[in-house]
């Protein structure tokens, strides 16, 4: 039953990725995107990088979507039908080759869960057992992230501040 | 310019909404440390609160001069962050170890967590702020005329 829901929610996700590049209209495209990140936020929680998934859940099909629907409203309506050209030849013999690339890569990757992974024992258990005991924080991706790691966490911060200071700059004219 | 919506129904579920998202998102940030969430989801849902109160009430409804006071705030998270990291300096540590925040009567364990606290609401005002902000630009008045115009 597991596998099931698993090969299911994979679907998904593929159908809802290829349905955003290939239908014709952008408005859809961008409601495809929106669902196509629900379904990843859901993948994640599968996965069991929960936090992961609720920031998926809410800026991917949330705040992304608002934000693309909101640009797609300040453009005129006939820019928002695509008309692309048909693929070339090369596309059709480059991409798949890339993705038999990527598919033999990831045979080299450890199994899902692994214990001997070298993600799994460099430092992660060291955060792991002693995190409570230092910082008093239960949830390790918060203690990780906001203190053994905290400095990274204020360049990001630095990254969002930049990008809506940039985005005041580029489009607001007057005020 | 973003005018307000006509439907009663839209109007009527927004005022219900808006707290109950904006409560959330406070949960969600001040939760964090004990679940999934943290500073910058709590930031986001609040600032989807305030973006909802103006996509359904308008630029000028008084519902959403929250919204607009907002605006006003840019950088001050940024400067909570860097201003923690700038105490622990003070307090004789390395910027950004909590350890050293100068609190008297706490052990080394609760002014990290009380540092993690102070940052994720700094991370979390930084976000809401920046994402009213680029909804303001998207939206502003002039980008919109330029496009019925041209």
């Amino acid at each position: 039953m597991i596998i099931s829901y698993e090969i299911s929610l994979l679907l998904l996700v593929l159908v809802t990725a290829g349905g955003a590049i290939l239908v014709k209209d952008l408005m859809s495209s961008v409601l495809l995107l929106g669902s196509y990140s629900f379904f990843l936020s859901l993948a994640w929680a599968w996965l069991g990088a929960v936090d992961v998934a609720f920031v998926e859940a809410v800026v991917g099909a949330g705040l992304a979507t608002v934000l693309f629907l909101l640009t797609l409203f300040g453009t005129n309506p006939k820019d928002t039908r695509l008309r692309r050209p048909p693929p070339s030849l090369a596309t059709f013999i480059i991409f798949p080759l890339l993705g038999l690339l990527l598919l033999y890569a990831a045979s080299d990757l450890p199994q899902y869960g692994d214990l001997n992974s070298p993600a799994s024992i460099h430092i992660s258990p060291t955060y792991l057992e002693q995190s409570y005991q230092d910082n008093h924080t239960p949830n390790v991706v918060t203690s990780v992230l906001m203190d053994y790691r905290s400095l990274d966490t204020m360049v990001e911060t630095v990254v969002i501040f930049a990008s809506g200071i940039a985005c005041a700059l580029l489009l607001r004219r007057h005020t | 310019m973003i005018r307000p919506h006509d439907s009663i129904i839209v109007q009527t579920l927004g005022r219900f909404l808006i707290p109950v998202v904006q409560i959330f998102g406070l949960y969600v940030l001040f939760f964090g440390q004990y679940g999934p969430g943290g500073g910058f989801v709590g930031g986001v849902i609040i600032g989807a609160g305030m973006i909802l109160s103006v996509l359904i009430f308008g630029h000028d409804a008084s519902r959403s001069q929250l919204a607009k006071k907002v605006l006003h705030g840019d950088g001050v998270g940024m400067l909570i962050y860097a201003g923690v990291g700038g105490l622990c300096m003070i307090g004789g540590g390395e910027f950004l170890n909590y350890a050293n925040l100068e609190i008297p009567g706490l052990e080394t364990a609760s002014r990290r967590s009380l540092g993690i606290v102070l940052t994720q609401i700094g991370v979390a005002i930084d976000v809401a702020v920046t994402v009213v902000s680029i909804v303001f630009s998207l939206s502003a008045e002039e980008v919109m005329e330029d496009s019925i115009n041209g």
